[in-house]
């Protein structure tokens, strides 16, 4: 009997995958893909618990347990790097979260469909520039001696200031500018639900004398809360995952007291010093937690919804 | 009572015309603010080095001159390489993405593939969870991709996004046409590449647009595994000249009074050749980023 059923099970696997030779023949390329370039260095994490050295790789390194995330928490870096990932994410939250609702609104009663086309056009573009060339411009115009806005300054006869050298503007450069790459992008997906919402309910408030801005109050709001929503709560699940490049690109050692991520000081401990096991501990407690927070993000979406990206 | 429905027209009108005015004065500031970085890049680009050193360029080109561009796109051909380097790694690049990401896609997309949820959780994993920095460096330069062209573009030949994008679009197909070529005798190979990828066309181009995008902006991988400046593409180059304002792509033998002034304007020079083809082509192809967002909003 359980003989019998374990042949039917072996002929029809056999079964199956000959009528999906082809499917495995395409897939196969893929699936090899996925197991060197992702799953490999997943199991390349236990570096994080060795004093990993290239020569000896890493099956003969020796293995040191704890050590590197005990180092790593007992430092002062460790607070310093976890408050300026998730200060930075949480300022671009608060700050440009709003931003994109607002636009989308205003776009969308503009009665002037060219004007309208054209405000939106552009509004998209800043996010297919790329972060070099973004930062390129932010250094160039904050520079201190022939920048645009120090020229501002100096024209209105201000003081001219060092921007780029101290820490306490890091931040506020980083999020507006941050603002300006993403707000037109972001709003698309508010513009269609505001443009997919019931026009018979703008009609019956026209009817009932009701104003523009109480229509926007009471219908286009409540009518996109669900989008709006879902939107934070995602973005909530990414504040552990400061954008590497950015951060990169914008930051010098003088102001690495507010501007340093756990992604960057990755890199800096990994790549530069050669710190291997140290770096990737770092980064390895960095992954737990993002994953922790977007599949936490996820769960609560999917509560509310019914649809998840799992 | 009819005058009270006057009074409240009146104020209700009022309101409107403040509300229409307030929607138009934040549109045009938003619309001002992010074009005027770009402009004023222009304007700086095309204007002589006096008045440029003056602070006097706001908006528009003062004393046009051309000197910039001499400089930058005749002077050395390095930006000439890099643009070539990275016109490469687009192209090459992207037609390895979507190849893959068909191949990916449409047999994950067959109900009766067997082992297709396990599949499709394998890629779906690695955009919650991955190695991290460190272990895809080693793994990257213990396989010889380090200073190879071809780390720009086996690292990252697929995005398990886009392939759950076009997962979604051959899933749309109707049953019936693929029943009908099967039973006609055609294999999945055949069916895929003569009848199911041209139904996914509108799909395919927006994957097509997101590939060759990020593609022509990545700079990490570049800066992680390419040390040969022969092989370094634009954003590499345009991260020397505009962040760390080296000064490569300038003339030499000027004086150095003269290079302080035009090594702002080589920067915006820069920023012009690097960015004109995508401002260029951008106004054609937005519709098809809009229509990306879409796909992303209705999968997720």
């Amino acid at each position: 009997m359980v003989l019998q059923k374990k042949k039917m099970t072996k002929e029809r696997f056999l079964k199956a995958f000959k009528r999906d030779k082809y499917l495995y023949l395409l897939f196969l390329p893929i699936l090899i893909w996925y197991i060197i370039f992702c799953y490999l260095p997943m199991g390349g994490l236990v570096i994080a618990f060795q004093e990993f050295s290239p020569g000896l790789g890493l099956f003969k390194s020796k293995f040191v347990g704890f050590k590197w995330f005990i180092q790593f928490f007992g430092s002062p870096f460790a607070y310093r790097l976890v408050r300026n990932t998730v200060l930075i994410s949480l300022y671009s939250l608060v700050f440009g979260f709003p931003v994109p609702i607002l636009f989308a609104v205003c776009v969308t009663e503009l009665r002037n469909t060219a004007i309208r086309k054209t405000v939106q056009t552009v509004s998209y573009l800043p996010h297919f520039i790329s972060t070099v060339v973004v930062v390129g411009m932010i250094k160039n115009f904050l520079s201190m001696n022939d920048g645009i806005i120090n020229n501002f300054i100096a024209l209105l006869g201000g003081e001219r200031i060092n921007f780029l050298m101290d820490p306490k503007y890091f931040r506020t450069i980083y999020v507006a500018s941050g603002v300006w790459q993403s707000f037109g992008y972001s709003s698309i997906i508010y513009i269609a639900a505001i443009v997919g919402i019931d026009p018979s309910l703008y009609e019956s408030a026209k009817i009932d004398g009701i104003t523009k801005f109480k229509e926007v109050w009471y219908i286009t709001v409540p009518m996109i809360a669900p989008t709006i929503t879902i939107l934070f709560i995602m973005q909530l699940g990414r504040i552990m995952s400061v954008g590497f490049e950015k951060v990169f690109l914008l930051y010098s050692p003088g102001v690495y007291e507010t501007a340093d991520v756990i992604s960057t000081y990755v890199y800096r401990k990994g790549i530069e010093s050669s710190e291997y096991g140290f770096s990737t501990a770092v980064g390895l407690f960095n992954s737990v937690i993002n994953f922790l927070f977007v599949f936490g993000a996820n769960q609560v979406c999917h509560k509310l919804t019914n649809t998840s990206l799992w | 009572m009819i005058l009270s429905k006057k009074k409240n027209d009146i104020i209700g009108s009022f309101s409107d015309g403040a509300f229409y005015a307030l929607v138009y004065v934040f549109a045009l500031v938003a619309f001002f603010i992010t074009l005027y970085p770009f402009v004023y890049v222009l304007a700086v680009s095309m204007s002589g080095g006096e008045a440029i050193n003056k602070g006097i360029v706001w908006l528009y080109p003062v004393d046009i001159s051309f000197e910039g561009y001499k400089q930058v796109m005749f002077n050395n051909k390095s930006i000439w390489l890099a643009y070539g380097n990275t016109i490469y790694y687009t192209v090459v690049g992207t037609v390895f993405n979507i190849v893959a990401t068909v191949i990916a896609a449409y047999p994950l997309s067959r109900t009766t593939f067997s082992g297709r949820r396990f599949f499709n959780f394998l890629i779906a994993f690695v955009m919650y969870f991955h190695g991290g920095l460190i272990p895809t460096y080693l793994l990257i330069t213990n396989i010889g991709l380090y200073n190879s062209r071809w780390v720009m573009i086996i690292p990252g030949l697929v995005t398990s996004y886009n392939v759950m994008v076009c997962r979604s679009a051959f899933s749309a197909i109707p049953d019936e046409i693929m029943e009908s070529a099967s039973i006609d005798g055609a294999n999945d190979i055949h069916i895929l590449s003569r009848i199911a990828i041209k139904l996914i066309t509108p799909t395919l181009a927006v994957i097509t647009l997101y590939y060759a995008v990020s593609h022509w902006n990545n700079f990490f991988t570049a800066l992680l595994y390419i040390s040969d400046s022969n092989l370094h593409p634009l954003q590499v180059l345009l991260r020397r000249v505009l962040i760390q304002a080296s000064s490569e792509l300038m003339d030499n033998s000027t004086g150095l009074e003269e290079k302080l002034i035009v090594s702002l304007q080589v920067r915006y020079v820069t920023i012009v050749v690097a960015t004109l083809p995508i401002l260029a082509i951008y106004p054609f192809l937005q519709k098809y980023f809009v229509k990306g967002v879409m796909l992303g909003a209705v999968k997720g």
